[in-house]
């Protein structure tokens, strides 16, 4: 027999769950569950300085390990804070569970202090939510909560916990099971045998990989499947990484900002092979010209994916590396020469140009320059802006796991707490953030986490003192209107950091930046980097929002021989 | 003030085919809000809503009148993801439970004023 509070409950039951790092900040609401946090000798509290902070610390955690983690705050405020890094959990599909403080039971609907309906608000940004109205009840909603955020098409669940339930005495006979993923859903083999003769059939078959494939770790058996049967893959800005960029069969990220060779070969397809993609936007450009000549055979653990916004010939319910694998022995081997030989002469009659490549002080050059100091080990986070789309084209993708960006969401803010997680969840390992100067700012203090933790992550901040993707839209689209995307204020990065008590090396005027970076990523832990940026830069090609893919603003090769 | 006139005005909509959904649900406070958000987010109009327990009192069942869409089936699949929705089914629009029900609905209230006069 068993006598615990409420709070000791939920963290006996993180602990039996295998948590062993997590992150938060105290409040009002949550201190009975920060107390018996105190007494947990396994789990690792991270406090964080804004709980949006948390709330990515707990993602860049989940994206490496690909189990739910945890974050925590407290209610009202502490609640509204995380409420973006849950979102946007929602929309990448990150495992994650957040415990938030509510206040007592009692009070709930009274408009109580620091109370917010956090339950009613969280709704349609989480998989799943609970407000929980007894200590017993924590018994079956954690394990459901963990259960739920880590079966099929992984999501946030959002647990609200009020004050007295916390501090709520229960007696109970055993702890429950901990919470466990469902199995992946069977697929029909009927269709899988369809699937392979519509591939075995097709002349010019494409694959189309999103962040389901790296969720499902697929990348091996795609990059299998791609050999075998010549068959190249485009991936989406989450399924980066899924087959390495290095690789031939390889065409890179799609959509948006590609190569113009990569959203043409898809024009030309006749099987786009979809798995673990949801054609957003984003990825598929003005959906009705998109893949024109293509039947589709759409892979998914998610079945309201298949058939919502494109309909798919087949469409296969289930987890993609099953589906490969199963699928592997189906497809024919095939040269397919005269499909890869078009591959190639679109590759050279439009390749991808990166201006400044090989200068350290462009941002192309910078990319390469830091890639070329790290190994397929290391993991790349990013802000969102100019600079996410710069290295989501220039970096080499080299495995699975290694890139973490927010896409669906698209959260400034999200690369530095990220990459804090990110080194928790990898301790060893060198992880980078790729931020811009706007972005940089939407979770600065973190910077204090980060040394406090002595996180091993390095932040290269590219400064165009601007908002660089939105004056890019204002000059292509607004009539050259720049306006409320330049900074008047210029901010020393090198000396905030310094306040902050973290290393900082500034690549302005340096004359040797391959040393400076080679130091920056070689002592361990954390570190700001400062690189100067022409705010004239621009991302080509470029697919004006709405646009079909094929009609790409920038990027040819005369530009490139001009500049 | 009046933002905007209710779909139900639009003849569009209310001259279309409608369908009868049959949700089972877990009995619980938040599930009407899980289920009405739902739609409510992809202005997808609810033309009638029932909802009782169960006679074990653990589940629900919530039936649902909605206009027949090309979406329909697509709003179908993501309800069926709501963890607390245990099983939906579909019905043609002339399932009796709307039927008997119209006869509390034929007349307007008395001239009393509403709270939108005020
Ligand atoms: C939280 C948030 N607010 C606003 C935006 C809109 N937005 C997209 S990119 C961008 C500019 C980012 O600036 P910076 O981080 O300096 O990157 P750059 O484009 O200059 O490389 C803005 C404001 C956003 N994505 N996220
Ligand atoms: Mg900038």
């Amino acid at each position: 027999m068993h006598r615990k509070t409420g709070a000791e409950i939920i963290v006996g039951l993180l602990e039996r769950q295998g948590v062993r790092a997590l992150a938060g900040i105290p409040g009002g609401m949550n201190l009975p569950l920060y107390d018996a946090l105190s007494h947990s000798q396994m789990i690792r509290h991270i406090l964080a300085r804004h709980e949006q902070g948390a709330g990515f610390i707990a993602q860049g955690m989940a994206r490496i390990s690909g189990r739910p983690e945890v974050c925590l705050a407290t209610s009202g405020p502490g609640a509204t804070n995380i409420i973006t890094a849950v979102a946007d959990a929602k929309l990448d599909s990150v495992p994650m569970v957040c415990i938030t403080g509510q206040v007592p039971l009692g009070m709930i609907g009274t408009d109580a202090f620091q109370e917010v309906d956090t339950y009613g608000m969280t709704i349609p940004i989480t998989k799943h939510n609970f407000l929980v109205r007894s200590a017993a009840e924590l018994l079956e909603v954690m394990p459901e909560a963990f259960r739920i955020a880590w079966s099929g098409r992984p999501g946030p669940v959002l647990v609200d916990v009020p004050k007295d339930v916390q501090n709520q005495m229960v007696e109970f006979d055993a702890w429950p099971e901990p919470g466990r993923p469902d199995r992946a859903p069977e697929f029909d083999h009927a269709d899988l045998q369809r699937a392979a003769a519509m591939i075995n059939a097709a002349q010019r078959p494409l694959f189309y990989l999103g962040g389901g494939a790296i969720q499902a770790n697929a990348g091996g058996v795609a990059t299998r499947l791609a050999e075998k049967a010549g068959i190249p893959a485009v991936m989406t800005l989450m399924g980066l990484g899924a087959i390495p960029s290095s690789h031939p069969r390889s065409l890179g990220m799609l959509g948006m900002h590609a190569a113009r060779h990569t959203n043409l070969a898809l024009e030309e397809c006749d099987l786009l092979i979809a798995a673990g993609v949801r054609f957003d936007d984003r990825a598929t450009g003005r959906l009705a010209q998109f893949c024109p000549k293509a039947k589709i055979i759409h892979i998914d653990i998610d079945l309201s994916e298949i058939d919502k916004l494109r309909i798919a010939q087949i469409g296969i319910i289930g987890n993609v590396c099953d589906v490969f694998r199963a699928l592997f022995p189906l497809v024919d081997a095939l040269p397919r020469t005269e499909w890869l030989e078009r591959i190639e002469e679109l590759r050279r009659t439009h390749p991808m140009v990166m201006p400044g490549s090989d200068d350290p002080s462009t941002p192309y050059g910078l990319i390469r320059l830091a890639a070329s100091l790290l190994d397929e080990e290391a993991i790349i986070t990013t802000d969102v802006g100019q600079h996410q789309m710069w290295t989501a084209q220039a970096y080499p993708h080299r495995r699975p796991r290694r890139w973490l960006t927010s896409g669906g969401l698209g959260t400034m803010g999200f690369g530095l707490p990220a990459a804090i997680g990110a080194s928790f969840a990898a301790p060893g390992r060198t992880v980078v953030s790729f931020s811009g100067d706007g972005s940089i700012m939407m979770n600065l203090q973190e910077l204090a986490t980060a040394v406090e933790e002595g996180a091993n992550v390095k932040v290269i901040v590219m400064n165009n003192n601007t908002l660089g993707l939105v004056r890019q839209q204002q000059d292509l689209f607004y009539g050259q209107r720049v306006f409320a995307s330049r900074f008047r204020n210029r901010v020393d990065f090198v000396r905030i950091a310094e306040g902050f008590g973290m290393r900082a090396y500034d690549l302005a005027d340096c004359a040797d930046p391959a040393d400076l970076l080679e130091r920056a990523f070689h002592e361990p832990g954390p570190c700001l980097v400062h690189a100067p940026i022409d705010a004239a830069e621009t991302v080509y090609p470029m697919v004006p929002p709405g646009a079909a893919n094929r009609d790409m603003i920038g990027g040819e090769t005369h530009a490139c021989a001009n500049a | 003030m009046p933002a905007q006139m209710p779909d139900a005005i639009d003849p569009s909509r209310a001259a279309g085919r409608r369908a009868v959904l049959e949700l089972t649900v877990n009995n619980h406070p938040g599930v009407m809000s899980h289920v009405c958000g739902l739609f409510a987010r992809r202005a997808y109009n609810v033309e009638g809503i029932l909802c009782m327990p169960l006679p074990e009192g653990r589940l629900s069942r919530i039936w649902l009148l909605v206009n027949e869409e090309a979406r329909l089936e697509q709003i179908i699949r993501q309800t069926m993801k709501l963890e607390d929705v245990v099983r939906v089914e579909r019905h043609a629009a002339d399932h009796e439970v709307f039927v008997h029900l119209e006869e509390f609905f034929g007349v307007a209230l008395p001239s009393e004023g509403t709270a939108a006069d005020n």
